[in-house]
């Protein structure tokens, strides 16, 4: 048994899937940790919610091999699984009450009456829903359902939690709430779970591991800090984010410093691991939270490094923060996101903009990846 | 802002108008026809008294061709649900293309005459007609096989009007279901079929009982099938009223007869309401 758990609880090895000639997953390879909240990342049509499928056996690889718990699970079917599943639409049984929904899995398990009631009432405790055995899903809010669907797809204490974005049919606050409850319930039970969402913000604040798909390969892999702060390619920089991007070479090297000289003529100092050799094509990469944003004639933060002085040619206001386009004098536009300041800079307002070079990152042209 | 209150009522005015003037006026008279008496000479008098309908209880011929009716009429219900559940389940199931195509195929029926589609059956059950044709042919019979005029045939004619509206009631209602419904019993451990047992039959039953209800009603008002298609031991009580009607020109007793056929319908349909609701219904019917 030991070896069995110290083994990743879902593994795919070399996995493809293809409907008729459309590739939708390609050569895919996947080690989720036992206990661990994996997400699959990507824009619609990435192959995220096929690979969940093939992971839950809705779906059959055309290539390559699933295992769950060391054990080779293609030609295992979805009832012998031992799955839980959350949907978008919740997919609660509309003609069976609270309780037949939450013990549906238990009465395929053939658990005892006795225990079937204990374990109901202890998952509807888990998601807070105390009492609501009784009454049909049409009589419970949509956030209800989605907590009554987690219930049932834990109480059968399945080896994998496999979650198809769970929160997308939710209103925007109760969104923030449902996810903190997958999360806290997730680490509590300790259970695997796969999680697929196009939806950023959930995948960097739950996530142990984050893996970022377009059009059916693997993007990048990694924990969310790494995945946002070094990001692999352009489209991971695109997706996560809002990011400026700069198409240059690099032009010196100082101590641990790239001197990156952007097309448009802009000069940028950038602290960049890996090797890096002069003449070299890149893309800079700077996020727009990166950006400092200031009074022209105010002193910049960080002295005269990768300052830049521009006119704000549209706003946009949101509260906690401002978001702002600014024109260099180059014609550039760089999208920066501040905090928001008492009176924040108009329209037409000369600005200088500022970012640390450790806040910049590079990718090589060449080959794609840094 | 208000809407005009009486708007609603002038948009409905003309459809409300002519199922007034069209039904319901019509019905009425029967309704009072059905209490006149008919004297020898085969002029009808205006009367309120009823001897019409204790005539049809008199002695129990009457009653047997109504106890026919609905047991032919029940007949016909289990074998269209049986025939209409299956390719019903196949279009919601199936993936191609030529659904939309499909389904029009099933309507196709509709456009030619109920009359010619009825009397075709003659051309293939009838002693010289298809089947018994190619079965001489083939050496497998020395006489023809008497297949028409029997309940048999009279089944058969009902079915092929009425299995259309069995199948298109059933399909809409397994339509509605979502099929991350039985994903997700999949995914609890149900085998296919136990996850058909568990959704997709009970969530597909509101379609089932409309398409029985619609077939049981339109069936125990037909007289077609049983007239074309049947011997002198199927009539149904539809073919009663029309040769009391047609035939011997007795309203009066015709009348009694439409009158308790319709309340016999009318509690039928007001009892599924009662208990399941007449709105899916409608629903096949956008």
């Amino acid at each position: 048994m030991e070896n069995i758990t110290s083994s990743p609880a879902v593994q795919l090895r070399g996995v493809f899937k293809r409907f008729d000639n459309v590739v939708a997953v390609e050569k895919m390879d996947l080690d989720i940790s036992e206990g661990s909240l994996m997400t699959l990342l990507g824009p619609s049509g990435c192959g995220k919610t096929t690979i969940l499928r093939m992971i839950a056996g809705l779906e059959t690889p055309t290539e390559g091999d699933i295992l769950i718990k060391g054990k080779r699970v293609n030609d295992t079917p979805i009832h012998k699984r031992n799955l839980g599943m959350i949907f978008q639409n919740y997919a609660l049984f509309p003609h069976k009450t609270i309780f037949d929904n939450v013990a549906f899995g238990l009465k395929y398990r053939h658990v005892p009456k006795s225990d079937m009631k204990n374990k109901v009432f202890k998952a509807l405790e888990m998601v807070r829903l105390p009492g609501v055995e009784n009454r049909m899903p049409s009589q419970l809010s949509g956030g209800q359902q989605q907590r009554i669907a987690l219930a049932r797809a834990i109480v059968i204490e399945p080896d994998v939690l496999l979650m198809d974005e769970p929160l997308s049919a939710l209103d925007e606050n109760l969104r923030e709430e449902m996810r903190r409850e997958i999360d806290n319930l997730q680490r509590m039970l300790g259970v695997t779970t796969v999680f697929v969402t196009h939806d950023q913000r959930e995948a960097l604040s739950m996530s142990d591991k984050i893996v970022v798909m377009k059009d059916g390969l693997k993007q990048q892999e990694g924990g969310p800090e790494e995945v946002y702060n070094y990001p692999a390619n352009h489209f991971v920089a695109d997706f996560l984010g809002h990011s400026n991007f700069f198409n240059g070479e690099v032009v010196g090297l100082e101590n641990k410093q790239v001197r990156v000289k952007a097309n448009e003529g802009n000069e940028f100092i950038v602290e960049s691991p890996g090797n890096w050799t002069v003449g070299a094509r890149i893309e800079l990469v700077i996020r727009a939270q990166k950006f400092k944003v200031f009074y022209k004639n105010q002193q910049p933060p960080e002295g005269s490094v990768n300052l830049l002085i521009g006119r704000i040619k549209d706003r946009s206001y949101m509260g906690g923060e401002v978001s702002y386009f600014v024109e260099l004098e180059t014609g550039t536009v760089i999208h920066a996101i501040d905090m928001a300041k008492l009176k924040p800079f108009r329209r037409g307002e000369d600005v200088g903009i500022q970012v640390a070079p450790r806040d910049c990152s590079l990718l090589s042209k060449t080959n794609g990846s840094a | 802002m208000q809407e005009k209150s009486w708007k609603p009522w002038a948009l409905l005015g003309p459809a409300l108008s002519a199922v007034f003037f069209l039904l319901v006026v019509p019905v009425c008279f029967i309704v009072v026809y059905s209490f006149w008496l008919r004297a020898p000479t085969g002029a009808d008098i205006p009367a309120f008294q009823f001897g019409n309908y204790a005539k049809f209880f008199a002695d129990f011929f009457y009653p047997s061709i109504l106890i026919r009716t609905i047991r032919v009429s029940l007949e016909t219900v289990a074998l269209c649900l049986i025939m209409g559940y299956i390719p019903a389940y196949f279009f919601y199931q199936s993936q191609t293309k030529f659904k939309s195509l499909l389904l029009l195929l099933i309507m196709l029926p509709f456009w030619i005459s109920f009359i010619i589609r009825t009397m075709s059956w003659i051309n293939i059950l009838g002693d010289t007609g298809l089947i018994n044709y190619f079965l001489i042919k083939a050496g497998m019979l020395s006489k023809p096989l008497g297949m028409l005029y029997n309940e048999g045939s009279v089944l058969m004619g009902l079915i092929q009007y009425l299995l259309p509206f069995m199948i298109l009631n059933i399909y809409v209602s397994l339509e509605g279901i979502d099929k991350s419904l039985i994903e997700a019993a999949r995914s609890m451990g149900c085998t296919e079929w136990q996850a058909f047992k568990e959704v997709t039959l009970p969530l597909s039953l509101p379609g089932v009982s409309a398409g029985c209800l619609l077939v049981f009603v339109l069936t125990a008002g037909t007289y077609l099938p049983p007239m074309i298609l049947g011997g002198p031991g199927n009539e149904m009580i539809a073919n009663l009223i029309f040769k009391r009607v047609i035939g011997t020109l007795d309203w009066p007793f015709g009348s009694a007869i439409s009158v308790m056929l319709l309340t016999l319908l009318v509690v039928i349909v007001w009892t599924y309401n009662r208990y399941l609701g007449i709105g899916q219904i409608f629903k096949s019917l956008q």
